[in-house]
């Protein structure tokens, strides 16, 4: 059993994340406004990841945490990725 | 570290008695023994469904149903079989009761949640099983959901679909508390390397629960949202793709028959050493293959879709990945065997379960590779061979695991030895009817007998008399072990607190345990298999 410390985060870091995670929503609502074609696709998919990880970082700790947890986390997101690496595989080739 | 003057978990009493003790306790022995009643309930429930089945099977034509009900009966079969048996199965029974003591701790991490774990089940099993009563008629998809069929059949898909999804809940939740009790409680002293097998396993387990599980849910809501709202996920006609489902539903649905496999090897893994008196041979490669298995199986789903009309090369890719999976597979069967030689082997009751699950197992997996290879698939696709195939892993499997693992510890469990010669007998007569039962599928699949049919041509006439008079052998074999074992549990005798001389920590405390265990937490000063008369 660990007997470190839990880290606390303050009020005002997890207004902040708030704050620049509605931020992105509003991005993610605006730019599909701009005619991107496929990239309008991408666009939304990296501004979701890009708040899934300050949610992870930030409201689920994994920053101030033990590293075993990040990398633990980083795995699992790999594994993801092959999975729909090796699904889009059959996309490309399909049609 | 034993004290019998403590009440045992059974006769301890909390703030409730009686049922209301059962339902509200937070004990990891009386949950794993609340997911064993119902479970079993239920595993009894399909395997009425399949002998139901099989008499309709016995000779062309219609015998005992219509088409309909008969397309009804097996998907409640595989939906009961698959999401309420085998599934949770070894790991939510035998992983509850025994991963704690295992580990020398007094319970799971997260004690509460395990019970609300057990409430989802209970709800997921009643939303599926009422699905057959309520809407316009009972779901006729099979387990598997396909669309676009499930998208267009009136029949009460939604519910069904609902019940899978909480299901999955339960079965996510559990996956956590293991791998968390396994990361903060072991006992000091137990280093990773010094953990049993079974835990290991159920380690691999726990991690495809917690990541493939959500992919089925999310699935499973897709198919709710395209009848209920037309949104275009997977029917062509509104701008989906049939395939995309496919590829989602294997993705989990694969990595879920090691959720039900690995356990049942992790019990196989306790069992072979104890009646070997030698400890696990290869212990390292033991677990490395369990992850193995966990990780490969993540990129395999696509051999159940090689004639889905999938790009070419995905089909060899899965191909290629499909064969990879059988060597860690075949890893553990090569230790098991070179566990046992040399051992001062004991031909007791847990013993022979073992030797019928390397039996059945290895002709589940060796026709796995039949149905893995692009071209041979291509013959054997959607007929009684895959049938066959998976009966002999997920029954032959899980199933033998979990009866070797109910005679391995039932005397642990509640305190009683059976009578082990019915035991044997019962297990003989279950054996045999197994094979007859299911052998000859794979010949009819062979000769082209297509699955799921309610009628046949009459050149499969004799295959599937054979098989239905094996279905007759083996429930009466498992009626002989169900009566032999119900009768242990009322024997006045008790069992010692270790009849079969393991080396595990819960062969070190009383039987039946009392509720935290230990009195002690045990430190521990050596590996899982060490055994003094070898």
């Amino acid at each position: 059993m660990s007997k470190e410390p839990n880290h606390i985060s303050g009020y005002k870091d997890h207004l902040m994340i708030l704050g620049v995670l509605i931020l992105l929503t509003i991005i993610t609502v605006a730019i599909t406004q701009v005619e991107l074609t496929a990239l309008n696709t991408a666009a939304a998919l990296f501004i979701a990841a890009l708040k899934a990880t300050l949610v992870l970082l930030y409201f689920m700790h994994l920053k101030f945490d033990q590293k075993v947890f990040l990398i633990m986390t980083v795995l699992v997101l790999i594994l993801i990725a092959a999975v729909i690496g090796i699904t889009v595989i059959d996309y490309i080739d399909r049609y | 570290m034993e004290n019998k003057h403590l009440p045992n978990y059974l006769e301890y009493q909390g703030k409730y008695k009686g049922l209301m003790g059962w339902l509200t306790t937070t004990d990891h022995k009386r949950i794993g023994l609340l997911y064993f009643y119902s479970m079993f309930s239920f595993f009894l429930v399909g395997a009425t469904l399949g002998i139901l089945m099989r008499l309709e099977l016995i000779a062309p034509g219609k015998q005992l149903m219509e088409a309909q009900t008969y397309n009804a009966l097996f998907t409640l079969h595989g939906l009961t079989m698959i999401f309420l048996f085998v599934i949770p199965g070894v790991a939510a029974v035998f992983g509850n009761f025994f991963l704690p003591i295992m580990l020398g701790a007094k319970d799971v991490a997260f004690p509460k949640l395990n019970l609300l774990s057990w409430y989802l089940y209970i709800l997921g099993a009643l939303i599926v099983l009422s699905s057959q009563f309520m809407g316009d008629g009972p779901p006729d998809t099979g387990w598997t959901f396909y669309a676009p069929y499930s998208l267009k059949t009136q029949t009460n898909v939604v519910a069904a679909v609902f019940g899978a999804f909480v299901l999955g809940f339960s079965s996510i939740l559990t996956g956590l508390n293991f791998i968390t009790t396994m990361h903060r409680l072991r006992a000091p002293g137990m280093g990773w390397k010094r953990m049993p097998i079974f835990a290991w396993t159920l380690y691999a387990t726990g991690w495809i629960q917690i990541l493939a599980t959500p992919i089925v849910g999310i699935t499973l809501l897709m198919i709710a949202a395209e009848r209920l709202l037309g949104i275009g996920f997977f029917d062509p006609a509104i701008g989906g793709d049939p395939i995309l489902y496919q590829h989602l539903f294997w993705t989990y649905s694969h990595p879920a028959v090691y959720i039900m496999i690995l356990p049942a090897m992790g019990v196989i893994s306790e069992i072979i050493p104890t009646f070997s008196r030698k400890p696990i041979f290869g212990y390292t490669a033991l677990i490395i293959s369990s992850m193995a298995i966990a990780f490969v199986g993540y990129f395999v789903w696509g051999h159940h879709m090689f004639t889905s009309g999938m790009s070419d090369s995905s089909r060899w890719i899965f191909s290629f990945l499909s064969f990879i999976v059988a060597i860690p597979s075949a890893v553990k069967v090569f230790n098991w065997t070179a566990t046992l030689y040399k051992g001062s082997i004991r031909l007791q009751t847990p013993f022979w379960w073992a030797m019928g699950f390397i039996f059945v197992f290895m002709i589940g997996g060796f026709s796995g590779l039949v149905i893995g290879s692009l071209a041979t698939d291509i013959h054997v696709h959607d007929t009684y061979f895959v049938v066959a195939h998976f009966h002999y892993i997920v029954f032959g499997g899980t199933g033998f695991a979990f009866f070797a693992a109910m005679h391995y510890w039932w005397p642990k469990i509640y305190g009683r030895m059976y009578n082990t010669k019915i035991a044997n007998v019962g297990l003989a007569i279950f054996f045999s009817g197994f094979n007859i039962l299911y052998f000859p599928m794979f010949i009819l699949g062979l000769r082209g007998m297509p699955r799921r049919y309610y009628d046949y041509l009459p050149q499969f006439t004799d295959g599937n008399v054979i098989s239905t008079i094996g279905s007759w052998i083996m429930i009466t074999g498992l009626l002989i072990l169900i009566v032999n074992l119900a009768k242990a549990k009322k024997m006045t005798g008790k069992a010692v607190d270790d009849p079969w001389d393991g080396s595990t920590l819960e062969w070190k405390i009383q039987s039946p345990p009392t509720l935290e265990n230990f009195e002690e937490i045990p430190v521990i000063t050596g590996g899982p298999y060490e055994y003094k008369d070898r």
